[in-house]
């Protein structure tokens, strides 16, 4: 639900620059006592579960020789090449099938409209229930697609979690089942604010199809998708649920991303302060994001 | 005069022609249009189906491949909401659990972010910006990557297994969100009903109670779903902070039944049906305001 709203409310109440009216020369003294008070809960908050852990974790990953240990171990190394595939494949035809999705659903048939509310189920639908079904649905010759496979086909279907790059392929199906639906109707809503004339003026020009998608969809939308596909990066980078609960890391640890992997360092192995570096090693990829977005958010109107 | 009626009779026929290949190629559209809806239905549908299919089977008779349930029984759900298995003795304190949670996340996240964004948005604190671009950051920051962190901190606060931990965290990511809704929101209630109400002698308190969170009203019963479902989603620190059968929530206790071989799998698939229902419904019933909230962001320029 309001994920959307998230998304659009950090675009356009993107980064407040410090307003041009200084109304606080109006505040008396008691009032801006006041205001101060009212500031501290959430300050408090920031610095006693945000700031503090983050400054905890780097103090914990201090050391340069937990870096090598990472690089020595082959297992960290899977990990890096399955958390980069999982989420460069996951966001991007996730992001690219919204994209087209939410032109779909602009079209004004019945049963298309009828097809909204069942289509953002899984988003609707808590990430736990939904995760447990797909890892049972998986599970083998007893999961739902083999049965069916067998049954409609009559050929037996693979051990899902016993090949990896099958076991990467599931994680990477149920992470955009459960999350396409949101950013889907995020395009939607951006579509439906994109007035009506431009649409009969392409028309009147007889761009269609294609061409109206590239020439007239993907200008207005495209600094939305740039900006939603950075977010939706940084979200995923650190994703544990997914893989923690679809594959389980299965084979042998072979499908883990570096949340999970850190994970097991941590709670598993018991070396936490390994944990964090591993989980730490994404920064060099995190920040440049941050800052791309940081920028774009920034000097770029993001709106329509 | 002839040429005129064959040129005539050769208009209509090339016109009859290409209205039956636009007709041809209206249809072969709406044909595409509903194979994608069929295929668009069924990749939603499976997964859940597949709850559905397997809370259904009778005890025991879960190991055998077949599509749909042969002898449909509801006694999972039955055995799920009287705690009927050994797996399931606290399903409704777990369940309790999540919603003290829940709602506890609710009242925070609403409580701060409403404080906060009055004091920056309506009172026009000194550096107000700065707070809300620090807010801002939390959310480029993966959740995961402070968990560990997070539990080595609560061990040391003594909240280790302690829901109030949590809370907290949960609370910490709520809250920017709740801000900047608020702000956003807040610009839409001119600033002279704050000032009106100050020349008449009112207080910050005052004018926040009496004022502030009554015009705020729509705003937080967006936020509060919000933060509700989130707290109802989560699950990385939960199933890392609570460990204990009394203490954990539904998720992780569900996360159990899947670690272990031996375990009731129709109770598992009715305990996730019954766990996902109430977003499900809430999600539903607010639809039409979110929808409305979601084109008023998008147009909002």
């Amino acid at each position: 639900m309001s994920s959307t709203q998230q998304v659009l409310a950090v675009e356009h109440g993107a980064l407040n620059r410090p307003r041009r009216r200084r109304w606080h020369r109006h505040l008396h003294g008691s009032e801006s006592a006041w205001a101060i008070a009212f500031v501290v809960p959430y300050a408090a908050v920031f610095f006693a579960f945000v700031v503090y852990p983050v400054a905890y974790g780097l103090w914990m990953a201090r050391e340069p020789s937990l870096y090598g240990d990472l690089i020595a171990n082959p297992r960290y190394a899977q990990t890096v090449i399955n958390t980069a595939l999982y989420v460069g494949l996951g966001v991007n035809v996730k992001m690219f099938l919204a994209l087209l999705l939410s032109g779909f659903f602009m079209r004004r048939r019945w049963w298309i409209k009828a097809l909204l509310p069942i289509f953002i189920l899984p988003w609707a639908l808590p990430a736990i229930p939904a995760f447990v079904s797909f890892h049972w649905m998986l599970i083998g010759e007893e999961g739902l697609v083999d049965s069916v496979l067998s049954a409609l086909f009559g050929i037996h279907g693979p051990l899902w979690f016993n090949d990896r790059r099958l076991a990467l392929g599931s994680n990477i199906v149920a992470y955009i089942w459960k999350w396409m639906p949101f950013w889907t109707l995020t395009f939607f809503a951006a579509r439906t604010a994109i007035p009506q004339e431009i649409y009969e003026a392409a028309d009147v020009d007889g761009a269609s199809g294609c061409r109206r998608f590239a020439h007239v969809i993907l200008p207005l939308l495209g600094n939305l998708y740039l900006v939603c596909t950075l977010l939706s990066t940084l979200w995923t980078v650190g994703e544990f649920t997914t893989v923690s609960l679809v594959s389980e890391g299965a084979p042998a640890y072979s499908t883990d991303v570096l949340a999970t992997l850190g994970f097991h360092y941590a709670f598993d192995a018991a070396q936490p302060s390994l944990g964090v570096a591993a989980v730490l090693s994404a920064l060099p990829v995190l920040i440049p994001i941050t800052l791309i977005l940081m920028r774009t958010l920034q000097t770029r109107d993001v709106q329509l | 005069m002839s040429t005129i009626a064959a040129d005539a009779r050769l208009a209509t026929r090339a016109s009859s022609r290409a209205r039956s290949s636009e007709r041809l190629r209206r249809y072969l559209r709406n044909l595409g249009t509903l194979v994608l809806s069929a295929v668009i239905v069924v990749w939603t549908l499976v997964p859940i189906y597949n709850m559905v299919l397997i809370s259904l089977e009778p005890e025991g008779d879960v190991f055998t491949d077949h599509i749909w349930p042969r002898v449909p029984s509801v006694e999972s759900f039955w055995g799920v909401l009287t705690q009927g298995h050994w797996y399931l003795e606290h399903f409704w304190r777990q369940f309790a659990n999540s919603l003290y949670i829940g709602l506890m996340v609710t009242f925070f996240a609403l409580l701060f972010g409403t404080l906060t964004s009055f004091a920056i948005g309506r009172m026009r604190i000194r550096h107000g910006w700065l707070v809300s671009n620090a807010a801002l950051l939390t959310y480029v920051i993966p959740a995961s990557f402070l968990a560990i962190p997070f539990y080595r901190i609560m061990q040391n606060y003594g909240l280790a297994n302690n829901p109030w931990s949590v809370i907290a965290a949960l609370v910490a990511f709520a809250t920017p969100y709740a801000i900047f809704v608020f702000q956003e929101y807040g610009r839409s209630i001119p600033i002279e009903v704050d000032e009106s109400a100050r020349i008449d002698g009112a207080s910050p308190p005052q004018i926040y109670l009496r004022i502030y969170l009554p015009l705020m009203a729509p705003a937080l019963v967006a936020v509060g779903t919000y933060a509700l479902l989130l707290a109802w989603n989560e699950y990385l620190y939960q199933f890392l902070l609570l460990s204990s059968k009394s203490s954990m929530t539904v998720p992780v206790a569900l996360a159990q039944f899947l670690s272990s071989d031996q375990s009731p799998w129709n109770y598992m698939m009715a305990t996730a049906i019954i766990y996902a229902a109430p977003p499900v419904a809430i999600y539903y019933a607010f639809r039409g305001r979110m929808t409305a909230g979601l084109t008023m962001g998008g147009v909002k320029g």
